[in-house]
């Protein structure tokens, strides 16, 4: 698919009309997303439940196929448990790489549609923005577990335009 | 639409309809320049500087030619001020580490524009955290004017450098490095004047400029990547330190100490790029032909084309000033509701190479209010009809991306 037919048929619905781009009301984990290079930059926040991502949004600014890529990702984890949502992020970050089967692409929904970024270089970064970002809370979530009921984790320099209250870089 | 005689030069555009609108991030290459190089290489190909058989002194005459070249290029009085290095990166940074961190003080301030080039911020900001320095910007106006107001008001007697690009690679305008390097001067600092986008649009002479310093790319102006240069007054120049050190750059070495060859030697330490050294010389020698009249002229009608096509699409917005006689071939601007990394990936399917992004120059985004925009860059090899193929897709990119 090229480029062109991506955004009409995948990205530009997600990027205009996005259903997870959104704050939280009581988030128990946030974590900024940056790519310094071209100033994409998320704030993924994750509501966890028993274990569970009970519910995933995100705001900030970006390329197209980055904020697309981020709401289906939210689209799918939201549900999941740890395992699981580790399990779809390592999928997806194979799926770009190439090294992905057909029956492992069903299990990324309509997320497996950025597959075609795959041989764009210069957006691979763009689409595994908001992957990268929910890898990166489940890794601290499953290495640290949730403190008081909530981790405020962070890995960016730079914090970008979120309206999140209850962001500490603010 | 008249036909432009110099793109039959360049193989780079030949079969195939590729708009190349990238030229402040690098330019395409004449076969003048590749066959000069080539020439070099099947011809006199040898380490230069030390042979002392045929090729090797063939190669250094070679190369001391193309330093004579790149003098005269830039009006330096004397071919000994001129200093090969990788880019105008590298150069900026020999300024700042051999002549800065040796002249700086604490206290002391280093005066800049908002609108640098990172490749003049850093090695600056360096300087002044391990001197103690301070670093002060001056502020254009809104078209991207620096005033004598505020030359004035930020080059005070505290200043020990001076620094500031004669062209801002976003905003195209040309910054009034004369009154900067006489203000400069009459406060006791060095001018350092970056080239790198003046030097491929414009006739340039540091000696009418005044600058103690001026830094420039060959790959920016046809030249091969990897050959820039550093010019400097000599004096400067013989009462620094050196910025590498090893082999070509000595006269006398024990097992404790070293003594330094003469400028410009000093600063050429290890094997040179003669052969890019060479590739410069032809492509100073293929501007000169094609003469600066003719590139100005060429891109200031293909600026004001391209202006007036984009003035009439309501949701493009284009930074600095409204002139495209101030431009420099250099339009820089974003389309509402499009972020300038998809600008980019839809124009490219339409065959047309733009720049987007922060254009390493993030403190000017910030001045701008933007995160990035998207930058079409002419050279006087683009043609009407590549602009007007521009501006026809820059009116549907919106559709493209789904508004």
């Amino acid at each position: 698919m090229d480029i062109k037919s991506l955004y009409r048929e995948i990205v530009n619905e997600h990027n205009l009309h996005p259903t997870h781009k959104h704050d939280l009301q009581n988030p128990t984990m946030v974590l900024n997303g940056v790519n310094p290079s071209c100033g994409d930059d998320i704030n993924l926040q994750l509501l966890i439940k028993d274990g569970r991502i009970a519910d995933a949004a995100f705001n900030g600014s970006g390329c197209a196929v980055s904020q697309a890529s981020a709401d289906m990702m939210c689209d799918l984890v939201i549900g999941k448990d740890e395992r699981e949502a580790a399990h779809l992020a390592d999928i997806f970050m194979r799926m770009i790489k190439g090294k992905v089967t057909d029956e492992e692409k069903e299990e990324l929904d309509e997320a497996a549609s950025l597959e075609d970024v795959a041989h764009m270089p210069a957006r691979v970064k763009c689409a595994t923005l908001g992957w990268r970002t929910v890898k990166e809370m489940i890794d601290d979530l499953q290495k640290n577990g949730l403190k008081d009921g909530k981790v405020v984790a962070n890995n960016s320099e730079v914090c970008g335009a979120c309206s999140n209250a209850s962001c500490d870089r603010k | 639409m008249s036909e432009n005689i110099f793109r039959r030069d360049f193989p780079i555009f030949q079969g195939n309809n590729t708009v190349y609108f990238d030229n402040a991030a690098t330019t395409q290459r004449p076969v003048q320049v590749l066959e000069a190089m080539k020439q070099f290489n099947d011809t006199t190909n040898a380490n230069p500087l030390r042979g002392l058989y045929k090729w090797s002194m063939e190669a250094t005459e070679a190369y001391e030619n193309a330093r004579h070249a790149a003098a005269e290029f830039i009006g330096a009085e004397k071919d000994c001020e001129i200093i090969f290095t990788r880019n105008t990166t590298e150069s900026l940074n020999l300024v700042a580490y051999s002549y800065g961190l040796s002249h700086v003080k604490a206290g002391d301030e280093i005066v800049l524009t908002v609108m640098e080039h990172h490749s003049n911020i850093l090695p600056w900001q360096m300087v002044a955290r391990q001197t103690g320095a301070k670093l002060v910007y001056m502020e254009p106006q809104p078209d991207g004017t620096i005033t004598d107001e505020e030359i004035e008001s930020k080059i005070t007697d505290k200043a020990a450098i001076v620094t500031v690009a004669e062209v801002s690679n976003v905003l195209g305008v040309t910054n009034p490095v004369k009154k900067i390097a006489e203000a400069a001067h009459r406060h006791g600092a060095v001018c350092v004047v970056d080239g790198a986008q003046s030097t491929p649009h414009m006739p340039v002479n540091v000696q009418e400029i005044g600058c103690d310093f001026f830094a420039f790319s060959g790959h920016k102006l046809m030249g091969p990547m990897g050959i820039g240069v550093l010019y400097g007054k000599i004096d400067l120049l013989d009462d620094m330190p050196p910025f590498l050190t090893g082999g070509e750059m000595i006269e006398y070495v024990t097992r404790e100490s070293a003594t330094f060859a003469e400028v410009p030697e000093k600063f050429e330490a290890g094997t040179v790029n003669a052969m890019g050294a060479v590739g410069l010389s032809a492509a100073i020698t293929y501007l000169k032909n094609v003469g600066f009249d003719t590139v100005m002229k060429t891109e200031k009608d293909l600026t004001t084309r391209l202006m007036d096509g984009l003035s009439r699409i309501p949701e493009v917005t284009v930074y600095g000033s409204k002139d495209p006689a101030r431009h420099c071939g250099i339009v820089t601007f974003n389309i509402e509701g499009c972020h300038p990394h998809d600008v980019a990936s839809v124009l490219d399917t339409e065959n047309i190479c733009v720049r987007a992004g922060h254009h390493c120059a993030q403190p000017l985004m910030k001045w701008l209010g933007v995160n990035a925009t998207a930058r079409a860059s002419l050279y006087f090899y683009n043609t009407e009809e590549e602009v007007d193929r521009f501006v026809d897709a820059v009116g549907k990119v919106r559709g493209w991306l789904g508004y």
